[in-house]
């Protein structure tokens, strides 16, 4: 069952990858002019592989639950895992409101960043420590991870007007940012890359290093140290020996895992740069020729109407109602705690703006983007930085 | 107060921009004017809008404007992250004063941060200040608008203006003769589509979903009232918040519950997951992570005192319930519940010693000190007895070099015992620590020997008692209702207008245009009436072909 589970996955993941170039070509082939808001049969083709690829994730979470013994969002693999499995179910979901394929194309790469970024994480199933025994915990991740992908969803739609409307032929604040943005997706291709081809390789260097505290301690290095912990030494014969060393508050492993991917990053962009010879948010653009925009800026406001309710729902009333049974009190200014209300007020600024004071279009998208990007920051940054109660045990 | 006549009859109060009845323009160009109404609020008569006179009105315009909403939202929004940066002083660990936590740990700019008063944002004034300013601007804005708002829904009419329509974001006309048949047609297609329709002169309105518009002003209320309920924790009686440190067998009173109630720890149990008996799937797991928790436990009995009691007289209890408390199984009764949130595993409970003799090493009896209670006197074997002059529970050396005791818990027991036996009637004195046996009068004959200990766990509990939550999660549920009301619905209007030959159709919705441009597309198609344009679209295009 367990390998039934992981197979699952898999699969999903290998049909989400298919669905990208079928959505890809949906956008390219000739529209019924008569019929526009028909969708032609490409479009069709790559909605249902989403939907198997959907449903075959569903199948992993199921057998997992089942193997279990309970909803696997307890870790940080199985909650990121959950979160990309949303923002697909978003997607389908508002496919079949406003049938734009081009939103396919955006949003199921950004959900196999997150699925295979999930699978970095260890991904054992491990068991519940006393305090995430609760239904109210289950209740409480599933909804905020359903939020968090229904307002990706707005993320994903608010790329695409950003693509089609930046003039990208200058340098722009607009289109540097832009270029930002994607050379964030990419970073994070780069540490996917660099964590699974060590992990494949099953590198290993251990150092001897010297804690704030003055103590010496070990750690474990699964991807060469550039940089290396504070006094460290280098037990594991034949490893990289690190360029530079770091003073010991600074997580020396964390900043090397950033490093790396950063540098991936450049690298996959620089080579993107150079057989595309322009932007990559300018390569994409033609992908974006027969959006409608106003259509496209509606679904994005839409995604966050629809996922505001959904999120302040579960990551901050259902988020209390836990915290009330399990930590006896529902709301402790805990770092994760303090990043959900955050992202709630952002998106409560957001809905204000767009509603009172009309920052449709550009704005609106720009917002967009920045919500997403909390969120993130959420997920990962929380998760591994500043670590609280509810930091889940990765590593 | 000047009110505002309108042609068609209908008085406005004053600074009323578009008449609340039939939607005429009062302000501004003329009616024929090509651009689009800004239709937010019906154009209604707000009071931040008309009056700026006085001290209250500048007071009342400055908090209902939604820009200084969104910046206190925003300011707010930054404050927060700031208080995430490092751990707030809560959650640092109590082995220095914060004031030297940051600095040791995180230099010059934990310094700072301290030095600024983060390490406590959350309660500080400031940041109160800035949520109880959102809250003041969230009922002046809700007041300065709900009530011109619900005039002008109300007052709304069925005939509208032309110059109204025309300025519609959806409009079309169609020439037609005789509009009786599709008229009807589109009407019952309205109908269906669950419009409400409303009908004067041959116009119609059909109008749905109004209730979403009061969304906002309902999470809003919802949203006060959550900001009211966590005020009320400063309200004396409402809130408690102790902890209970109760051992094994022991029976204490609840804190907080004006000793009416009374716990015993039966037995406190930590349990761990074992890769025999729990499932196989997790074998991975935990030899990757070693010892995982499974269960903390403590097996309660609840006692209410009976009757009144004098002070110093022992209460008589009387048992309400057993229960064993986990961590999120709290123990609740009446407004309070008991959490599990720490124990302590075997902790000194009581100690034995044997009086034996130095030198022949033979034993004239044992006794056993509960170190929560010890005796003073000890009868051992017939001539043989101890008292304990004094005990340190938890025992170190003071400044002046004499032994205190750091608290009351036996971290560290000591004792000076006095030992009295045939040869010796005068006593012989000792002091017993750890590992430590001080003579201070010299050569003893006899000695104190350590001869075991008993253990127990001690479970930590914390006692709480919340009265706010009832408002909390009333204004919790009200302001999802609200933005649940005014997301997931939208308001729409459409307009049918006939005049001479003419047949104009207009539409109005709060949002999602997409989906009344979709419906009016399927309640006129075949109808020989035109779908309506989205000006709009033809506006920016206008725009975008003159900008190039
Ligand atoms: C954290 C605080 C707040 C939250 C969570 C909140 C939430 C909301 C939400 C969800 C809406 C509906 C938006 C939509 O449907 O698109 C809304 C509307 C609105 N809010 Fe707030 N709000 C907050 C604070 C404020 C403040 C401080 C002001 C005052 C300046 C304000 C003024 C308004 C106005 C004027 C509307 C539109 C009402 C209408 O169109 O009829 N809000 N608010």
């Amino acid at each position: 069952m367990v390998t039934l589970s992981a197979n699952l996955l898999y699969i999903a993941f290998f049909l989400y990858l298919i669905a990208v170039p079928l959505f890809g070509g949906a956008i390219r082939q000739k529209k019924n002019l008569k019929n526009n808001d028909k969708p032609n049969r490409a479009a069709n083709i790559a909605i249902v592989v989403s939907i198997l690829g959907f449903i075959s994730q569903l199948g992993y979470f199921i057998t997992r639950w089942i193997v279990a013994g309970h909803a696997p969002v307890s870790n940080l693999f199985e909650f990121t895992a959950f979160f990309g499995m949303c923002l697909v179910g978003a997607f389908i979901v508002i496919y079949f409101i406003y049938r734009t394929p081009a939103l396919g194309l955006f949003t199921m790469p950004i959900a196999l960043l997150i699925i295979a970024y999930a699978s970095m994480f260890p991904r054992d199933i491990s068991p519940l420590i006393p305090a995430l025994q609760s239904d109210w915990l289950h209740i409480h991740v599933t909804t905020v991870a359903l939020g968090q992908a229904i307002l990706a969803v707005s993320f994903g739609a608010a790329l695409i007007y950003l693509v089609k409307v930046v003039d990208q032929t200058k340098t722009t604040k607009s289109s540097t940012w832009l270029e930002v943005v994607m050379f964030g997706l990419i970073a994070t291709l780069g540490f996917i890359l660099v964590t699974s081809t060590f992990s494949v390789q099953g590198y290993q260097a251990d150092f001897n290093w010297i804690d704030k505290n003055g103590n010496e301690s070990k750690m474990e290095y699964r991807i060469p140290a550039l940089i290396g912990p504070n006094d460290g030494a280098l037990l594991t014969e034949g490893k990289f020996e690190p360029l530079v060393e770091v003073p010991a508050f600074v997580n020396a492993k964390k900043l090397n895992t950033v490093v790396w991917s950063l540098a991936v990053g450049l690298i996959l962009y620089g080579l993107f740069r150079l057989i595309l010879r322009k932007r990559i948010g300018a390569a994409l653009k033609p992908l974006t020729k027969n959006i409608n925009l106003d259509l496209i800026d509606e679904i994005s406001y839409r995604s966050v109407l629809i996922g505001f309710p959904v999120f302040t729902l579960g990551g901050l009333i259902f988020a209390m109602i836990w915290a009330q049974i399990a930590w006896t009190r529902f709301w402790g200014w805990d770092p994760k705690e303090v990043w959900a209300l955050i992202t709630f007020l952002f998106y409560a600024a957001f809905l204000h703006l767009r509603l009172s004071k009309g920052w449709h279009g550009e704005k609106s998208a720009w917002l967009a983007v920045i919500g997403f990007i909390i969120i993130m920051f959420n997920l990962v940054a929380v998760n591994l930085v500043i670590a609280g109660l509810h930091s889940y045990a990765g590593s | 107060m000047n009110e505002v006549k309108c042609e068609c009859g209908h008085v406005n109060p004053h600074g009323t921009i578009l008449c609340e009845a039939c939607g005429k323009v009062f302000e501004e160009q003329s009616n024929d004017d090509k651009k689009l109404l800004d239709m937010r609020y019906e154009g209604s008569a707000r009071r931040s809008q008309t009056y700026n006179k006085t001290f209250i009105d500048k007071i009342w315009n400055f908090f209902s404007s939604v820009k200084v909403g969104v910046w206190l939202i925003v300011i707010t929004l930054v404050a927060s992250a700031l208080g995430t940066v490092l751990p707030q002083e809560m959650y640092i660990p109590p082995v220095m004063p914060a004031s030297e936590y940051y600095e040791d740990q995180y230099g010059w700019f934990g310094k700072l941060y301290y030095d600024l008063g983060f390490h406590n944002l959350y309660s500080s004034w400031w940041y109160l200040i800035l949520v109880a300013s959102i809250g003041v601007s969230l009922v002046i804005c809700s007041l300065d608008r709900v009530i011109p708002l619900y005039r002008a829904l109300k007052a709304q009419k069925v005939t509208r203006h032309d110059g109204f329509l025309k300025r519609q974001r959806v409009y079309g006309v169609t020439q037609l003769n005789n509009s009786e048949k599709p008229y009807d047609t589109i009407k019952e297609r309205l109908k269906l589509k669950r419009y409400h329709i409303r009908e004067e002169d041959g116009n119609l309105l059909a109008e749905k979903g109004r209730f979403s518009r009061w969304g906002p002003y309902v999470n809003h209320v919802g949203l006060i009232i959550f900001l009211i309920g966590c005020m009320l924790r400063f309200v004396p009686g409402m809130y408690v918040d102790q902890i209970l440190w109760i051992r094994e067998g022991e029976t204490k009173v609840i804190p907080g519950t004006d000793s009416e109630y009374f716990l015993k720890n039966e037995k406190f149990t930590v349990e761990v997951y074992d890769k025999e008996k729990d499932k196989e799937v997790f074998n991975k797991a935990l030899e990757k992570s070693g010892m995982v928790a499974k269960n903390y436990q403590s097996d309660v009995v609840l006692y209410k005192k009976k009757g009144e009691t004098v002070a110093g007289e022992e209460a008589e209890l009387e048992k309400v319930k057993d229960y064993s408390i986990q961590v999120n199984k709290p123990l609740k009764f009446e407004k309070f519940a008991l959490y599990q949130v720490d124990y302590k595993l075997n902790e000194l409970n009581k100690m034995s010693f044997k009086l034996i003799n130095k030198e022949t090493e033979k034993e004239f009896g044992s006794l056993t000190v509960d170190l929560y209670n010890p005796q003073t006197e000890y009868e051992l074997e017939p001539g043989y007895s101890v008292n304990i002059i004094s005990y340190f529970p938890d025992f170190q050396f003071g400044e002046d070099g004499k032994p205190m005791t750091k608290s009351r818990i036996p971290n560290n027991p000591a004792f000076v015992f006095e030992m009295f036996t045939p040869d010796k009637p005068e006593g012989e004195r000792s002091f017993v620590a750890i590992r430590q046996n001080i003579e201070p009068f010299g050569d003893n004959e006899y000695k104190m020997a350590f001869n075991g200990i008993e253990t127990k766990h001690v479970s930590a509990l914390t006692v709480r008692k919340d009265l706010t939550l009832w408002t909390i999660g009333i204004g919790g549920a009200i302001f999802m209702i609200g933005v649940i009301q005014g997301s997931y619905w939208n308001h729409r209007r459409i307009w049918i207008r006939r005049k001479d030959g003419e047949v104009i159709v207009a539409a109005h919705t709060n949002k999602n245009w997409f989906g009344i441009k979709k419906e009016l597309q399927v309640v006129l198609d075949g109808t020989g009436i035109e779908e309506p344009i989205d000006q709009s679209i033809d506006e920016k295009k206008v725009n975008e072909e003159k900008v190039g």
